[in-house]
């Protein structure tokens, strides 16, 4: 039988090392399936997060050699190179123990910049269609699911303490393209505070599993921003 | 507010001195050839209304653009933060502003 | 590992920091036009081919600033477009062609 040549990181915090792991390589087999394997049947002590297995959770991302992926849907042809696996906990958060990371600092930010839909006091009075413009700009930042992949690929993430990261961001973008939301000015203005942080990298959006695009929302978020920038340079317009 | 403002301050210095600098780049290899001398360049500058704006403008837009572009890799690859980066960028632009008005000066 | 876009952002920012070096340099020798002789004796310096050499580098740095610049602002605030690649391409290609004119100028 085929063996893939497997390393894991084992340790807590800052601390820790790689360990090798010889785990049979199996038809279909995803990067969590390897690590479920290693789990199951070769060190039980090892430390890793998982919820549905099939891609809707957003509960077990990791760094397979060197790339923020959703482990479930990797399939290990795709992503072992040369028969090996590298198999890390994700970038830019903290390591609690081997793969899994405090997921907090990720969701915080989310709080932070209130990235949630306002119900609108004053709901538009004719139906949403589906194929006008700002339907669709939310339309395509919709299907994010908090898996914090793009934020572990993000330099921005990285250099600036306080960038909220692309997947709130894109988030945001959604609610501002939302008619039925109550907040647009408040959306911005918490976007405002971070977005023009982000340097256009487009890592996010190569790393996305499901397929988004945040870079383009981000883009959104700082022509809109800066649009109502410049409104508080005209009199009368802008708060 | 301040990093919006200074966003935008970014972005609307990239656009006064794209075509500036398309010109310049242009009247660099139309200057360059045969050689550059101080007649030649003053020749063209001294007493000229056009240039006068046109490096004016430069000046100015330069003096905004670079020190917020420093800024931002001291902050990113430094980790320098603070008052006293706002304070050593607000310098460097001034310094920037002076001695290009200076040079303005000098060629007009 | 790294991709396209991340490549040009590096270019981008690394130019950018060469040319705010540069810029206060630019201006304290044009400074020195307020005596024309001042002025020649650094232009002598500048007829030397290895410094011909950098200064076309300087052009190669500005162009490669300009196209890359155009190159955010067109992917900041105009339509989004999944042809990233190519405008990268297209933003290196120009920048080295002017780098070349340059070459063909100074050397001609």
């Amino acid at each position: 039988m085929a063996m893939l040549e497997v390393e894991i990181w084992r340790g807590s915090g800052a601390d820790g090392a790689w360990q090798r792991y010889a785990v049979p390589h199996e038809a279909n087999q995803t990067v969590l399936d390897v690590v479920t394997h290693v789990q199951r049947y070769l060190d039980p002590s090892l430390a890793y997060r998982f919820a549905c297995r099939v891609g809707m959770c957003g509960s077990r991302a990791m760094t397979v050699n060197g790339r923020p992926r959703w482990t479930c849907r990797a399939d290990c042809p795709q992503a072992a190179r040369k028969g090996r696996l590298r198999i890390g906990p994700l970038r830019n958060l903290p390591v609690i123990r081997d793969l899994a990371v405090d997921m907090a600092p990720f969701f915080e930010k989310w709080r932070d910049a209130e990235a949630r839909f306002v119900p609108s006091a004053d709901p538009p009075d004719e139906a949403v269609r589906p194929d006008e413009p700002e339907r669709m700009a939310a339309d395509a930042g919709i299907e994010c699911i908090n898996c914090a992949v793009c934020y572990a690929a993000c330099d921005s993430v990285a250099w600036n303490p306080d960038y909220p990261g692309p997947a709130v961001l894109n988030r945001l973008w959604t609610l501002v393209n939302d008619r039925r939301d109550g907040d647009r000015d408040g959306h911005l203005d918490a976007a405002g505070a971070g977005c023009h942080l982000c340097r256009s990298h487009q890592e996010c959006a190569d790393a996305c599993p499901t397929g988004l695009n945040p870079t383009a929302a981000i883009a959104g978020l700082k022509r809109e921003t800066l649009r109502r920038t410049l409104g508080r340079l005209a009199p009368g317009r802008g708060r | 507010m301040k990093e919006a403002w200074l966003f935008a301050a970014q972005r609307l210095s990239a656009l006064v001195m794209a075509p500036l600098v398309l010109l310049h780049l242009g009247v660099i290899l139309y200057a360059v050839r045969g050689g550059l001398s101080a007649d030649e360049i003053l020749a063209r500058t001294e007493g000229s209304l056009f240039w006068g704006a046109v490096y004016g403008l430069f000046v100015l837009a330069a003096a905004v653009h670079a020190p917020i572009g420093l800024r931002a890799v001291l902050r990113e690859w430094c980790r320098w933060r603070g008052a006293g980066l706002d304070i050593a960028m607000t310098l460097f632009g001034l310094v920037l502003l002076v001695l290009g008005l200076r040079a303005m000066a000098a060629v007009l | 590992m790294r991709r396209g876009p991340w490549w040009a952002f590096l270019l981008h920012r690394l130019s950018g920091v060469a040319l705010a070096v540069f810029l206060p340099f630019h201006f304290l020798v044009l400074g020195l036009a307020v005596e024309r002789a001042a002025l020649d004796g650094v232009l002598r310096w500048t007829d030397n081919p290895w410094v011909k050499l950098a200064e076309a580098g300087l052009v190669v740095l500005l162009a490669l600033h300009l196209t890359g610049g155009l190159r955010v602002l067109l992917l900041e605030f105009g339509r989004w477009s999944d042809r990233q690649q190519s405008r990268i391409a297209l933003a290196g290609g120009l920048a080295l062609l002017a780098g070349f004119g340059f070459l063909a100028a100074a050397f001609a």
